[in-house]
């Protein structure tokens, strides 16, 4: 091919990459934060009785996960201010991926959720305690400790989606290594650092959730 | 006589149109212990699980020391008491599970000591004695900091019944509870019962156990379809039934 590789041009922009995916993880953060909460009010709707109280949070999810993500970011970005809504770039994605990670969470939840034993709800009400003070000390403890392995790659997922934020011009590790892209040239030196950088960051959040999983494993 | 604890008239408790519960009545006295037998479906556990509101009753009441369970009269309207009435009125009664039902992601100890601090705000350290000194009573002082899945059954179901009776409750539910465990561990589960009668515990014992039942009521309820259909001191009941049911019964069960 006779192309010499030159990662000079790449690594003097290398602080500029580094920024890019500190705000990726910041995005991510924030958006899986309210995901979560999302996701557990959801999924304990998901598994109510009353359909008032099920079938909104079911078409909620149906909808969301059968919409692009990219598609999301542009419509909250680009439609929204059309219909008077304005938000800044970070303010619209933080949104946009709350709302996906909160569908995807939920379900992740949900399937956590019904494999508790309907027993245990039984022992803590005949103590004397409120629905409310079960799922606190009880269910969502269990539920999250069922569905921790599932969790990572979920999380995971929703970290590498922030890179759909370049889509909007938000200055995160993707948008970043475009620019360095056009301006140096250097297109596969720059898109191998990048790709390492997501590669081995997804992998500490990975060895991280196993840390989480082995902590809380409960011994027997 | 000692004072009424336990007041149970014309319950009545459906399934869809499916009545399990067809009326019954019961007096239970303070220091009491009855246990219910009779064949799978007869309803004995329903009734059970009536009195602290884990089913829902269509007719009758249920008064624990006077008070209505579950449910109010107002005027001509009968309904549902508030969720957090019915939960402090669930305190009042303990219950122990076949299924044993112990919090798996809670040592022993943080298993009996949950209704203490959620439910009757006891400071941590106060709970925990409590709970060190019940575990001691069923004889598992030395596995407080064990966890559920690295106990047996029996020990298991020792902590549920520890987990109950932490809580002071005036009546102590019994649903079955050596149902589920290996017939060399059904002992020291009934052991802890005894020792509990002993103490004057006001008990009612849903069982399969007849020998025990004979040996630990002070009276015996045989239900039939939903039904009381006869009751009475146990050596009444099990050596001269009245009805051509309970002979049968007896003539199935394990008790001869």
């Amino acid at each position: 091919m006779g192309y010499t590789l030159n990662f000079a041009a790449v690594w003097r922009s290398f602080d500029q990459l580094l920024e890019g995916l500190l705000l990726s993880l910041g995005l991510a953060f924030i958006s899986i934060l309210i995901g979560t909460v999302i996701g557990l009010l959801v999924a304990f709707a998901l598994t109510a009785k009353s359909g008032w109280v099920q079938r909104p949070a079911a078409i909620y999810v149906t909808i969301i996960r059968n919409l692009p993500i990219l598609v999301l970011v542009l419509f909250a970005y680009f439609a929204l201010p059309q219909m008077g809504v304005r938000l800044g770039k970070i303010e619209s994605f933080v949104a946009v991926l709350s709302i996906y990670s909160g569908a995807y969470l939920a379900e992740v939840f949900r399937a956590g959720l019904i494999s508790i034993p309907k027993g245990l709800t039984e022992a803590g009400l005949a103590i004397g305690l409120t629905l409310m003070q079960i799922r606190v000390s009880i269910i969502v403890p269990l539920m999250l400790r069922n569905v921790l392995p599932s969790l990572s790659s979920t999380v995971i997922s929703l970290f590498k989606d922030t890179s759909l934020a370049a889509a909007i011009a938000v200055p995160e590790l993707t948008f970043e290594a475009r620019k360095i892209n056009v301006e140096t040239f250097r297109v596969i030196e720059t898109w191998i650092v990048a790709s390492g950088l997501y590669v081995a960051t997804c992998s500490v959040l990975a060895a991280l959730m196993r840390l989480v999983e082995r902590r809380l494993s409960v011994p027997r | 006589m000692s004072k009424v604890l336990l007041e149970i008239q014309g319950l009545r408790k459906q399934y869809g149109t499916v009545e399990v519960l067809k009326g019954v009545d019961c007096t239970m006295h303070e220091g009491e212990v009855i246990s219910i037998i009779g064949s799978s479906g007869s309803g004995k556990t329903t009734m059970l699980r009536c009195i602290n509101m884990l089913e829902e009753f269509q007719g009758g009441r249920i008064l624990l020391e006077g008070e209505d369970i579950g449910y109010e009269q107002a005027g001509s309207v009968r309904r549902r008491k508030s969720e957090k009435d019915i939960a402090r009125q669930r305190a009042l009664t303990g219950m122990a599970f076949q299924q044993f039902n112990l919090f798996p992601h809670m040592t022993a100890a943080h298993n009996v000591m949950l209704g203490l601090v959620k439910v009757k705000r006891m400071p941590r350290d106060e709970a925990r004695a409590v709970a060190e000194k019940w575990l001691d009573r069923v004889g598992l002082a030395s596995r407080a900091d064990h966890y559920p899945g690295q106990l047996s059954g029996g020990q298991q179901q020792r902590v549920a019944i520890a987990r109950a009776i932490a809580m002071n409750p005036r009546l102590m539910l019994f649903d079955e509870v050596t149902s589920a465990l290996d017939p060399e561990l059904v002992g020291e589960v009934l052991q802890v019962i005894k020792g509990l009668a002993a103490d004057g515990m006001s008990m009612l014992l849903v069982t399969h156990e007849m020998r025990f039942a004979y040996e630990v009521s002070s009276r015996v309820i045989f239900m039939n379809q939903g039904v009381i259909c006869e009751e009475g001191e146990p050596k009444e009941m099990f050596v001269r039934p009245k009805t051509e049911r309970l002979a049968e019964f007896l003539k199935t069960s394990s008790f001869n």
